[in-house]
């Protein structure tokens, strides 16, 4: 075993701005991901059945075929299909977050019904619309309880994320495939980002952590 | 000030309410009482929409709100209602309960309701318990705040669902006498009761369910010394 870190280090900086790209992504794929989710979330709890139909099989598509397929779809078919050419960050950013709101709509469809009912009709009794109701009473319980299902949640898409490198996206992955093939060396590189992602996955545990400890100072 | 006639409500297969028709003048107390599986609940459910009623009408101030052009929202603002399991909201503080109906339905200003919120508080004993949150609460305590809240939107009726019931028994008190208080201020109110006494004490009649039906509408004096159907004399020497 001849393991030469010091051939690498020059890529260092080159390795390490991959950390923004990949946390700009995870980032903005959450937040889209989420928001749609909740929406989808609402959806399957109408009354109204083709909103529930719709939102079913939006989620069974989307659970049903494998993400890196998803990603390949819209970044290789989008021009071929509307003629648009999507950048692979654009692409990617989609992808995950409709693939994400799939997953999280039903983590939030069950945060909303664990929601006490009596939360409802208490908001009805005083006259509160529908709208208002879900945004400011029942979302934000729904939330506080589905807290550590969202931060796994997270976490798969911080790691998923590897998966943009398969089309372009100069992300921590990426970067180290490059330095891999500039200097002949696998192990080093790989290592290093292997380590990176660790300690992001670390970061953003403790800092879920923190998050959750603030909500709970009302119980 | 509330008028029902011929209500009918069904859970599936299942008819609760079986034509039920009564009213109830502005100011007035009315004690709803009857053993378990009634209909009491869900009568006084139906008058502000939690529950749709099957068949029948319910005038709420002159308003159809069993009507589809109803504004029901615009009802329940009037029509306050107090839960037995107090349905505070978990995550605002009392004053975040209190101000936020005024404040996100009637768009009163932060300071406006603060302040009817205040004078609530004082009114229940509990302007000390303003910042806190309803978890550090007794269920007394919860109760009164509940009464609060559906105070503060001013309403001119107040529906009251078994308040008492999910309270140990030393706590029963301190919740009756705010309700007692309010009944001095001459609102509207209808109450889901088990509480024999306080009806008898504070109500001006008696309506008694059994079955789905209306089977005694008396005086309180009149209905717990001589009550005419023998399923209430039944209820009450099960009860008195």
């Amino acid at each position: 075993m001849n393991l030469d870190f010091g051939q690498i280090m020059p890529s260092l900086p080159f390795i390490l701005k991959g950390i923004l790209v990949t946390l700009q992504f995870t980032l903005l794929s959450a937040l889209f991901g989420f928001t749609l989710g909740t929406v989808l979330s609402l959806l399957k709890i109408s009354s109204i059945k083709p909103l529930r139909w719709f939102a079913e099989f939006y989620t069974s598509i989307f659970r049903g075929t494998p993400l890196i397929l998803q990603l390949a779809l819209v970044y290789f078919a989008t021009p071929q299909l509307i003629g648009y050419k999507i950048s692979p960050i654009e692409a990617g950013v989609l992808t995950f977050a409709l693939n994400s709101a799939a997953y999280s709509s039903e983590t939030i469809r069950a945060g909303i019904m664990a929601v006490d009912k009596g939360q409802r009709e208490a908001s009805m009794s005083l006259g509160v619309a529908y709208k208002p109701m879900m945004l400011d009473i029942i979302l934000p319980q729904a939330f506080k309880n589905i807290l550590p299902a969202l931060v796994n949640e997270s976490i798969a898409l911080l790691k998923d994320s590897a998966l943009v490198s398969t089309i372009g996206v100069l992300d921590l992955m990426r970067r180290a495939q490059v330095v891999a093939g500039q200097t002949f060396l696998y192990f080093e590189p790989l290592i290093v980002v292997g380590v990176i992602y660790y300690v992001m996955v670390m970061g953003l545990t403790q800092a879920a952590q923190v998050l959750e400890r603030r909500m709970r100072r009302s119980d | 000030m509330i008028r029902i006639e011929h209500l009918v409500k069904s859970f599936g297969p299942l008819e609760v309410l079986k034509g039920i028709s009564t009213e109830v003048a502005a100011g007035e107390v009315v004690a709803i009482i009857g053993p378990s599986g009634s209909g009491k609940s869900t009568l006084l459910r139906c008058i502000n929409l939690l529950e749709i009623p099957t068949a029948g009408h319910i005038f709420v101030d002159g308003v159809d709100v069993t009507s589809s052009k109803c504004d029901i929202l615009k009802v329940r603002q009037n029509v306050g209602m107090v839960f037995q399991h107090f349905n505070l909201f978990p995550h605002k503080t009392v004053m975040g309960n209190l101000t936020y109906a005024p404040m996100k339905v009637k768009g009163l200003s932060k300071a406006d309701a603060s302040k009817i919120a205040m004078d609530l508080l004082v009114k229940v004993g509990l302007s000390e318990k303003a910042d806190q949150y309803p978890s550090r609460l007794s269920g007394g305590q919860k109760q009164r705040v509940a009464i609060a809240r559906a105070l503060a939107m001013e309403p001119d009726v107040m529906l009251f669902d078994e308040p008492t019931s999910a309270l140990d028994p030393e706590m029963v008190k301190e919740v009756l006498e705010v309700m007692k208080a309010l009944v001095e201020t001459g609102i509207t109110m209808a109450i889901v009761t088990h509480e024999m006494g306080f009806a008898r004490e504070v109500a001006d009649r008696v309506l008694f369910l059994d079955g789905g039906y209306l089977v005694e509408d008396a005086p309180p004096d009149v209905f717990f010394s001589s009550p005419k159907s023998d399923r209430a004399q039944q209820f009450l020497e099960k009860v008195l």
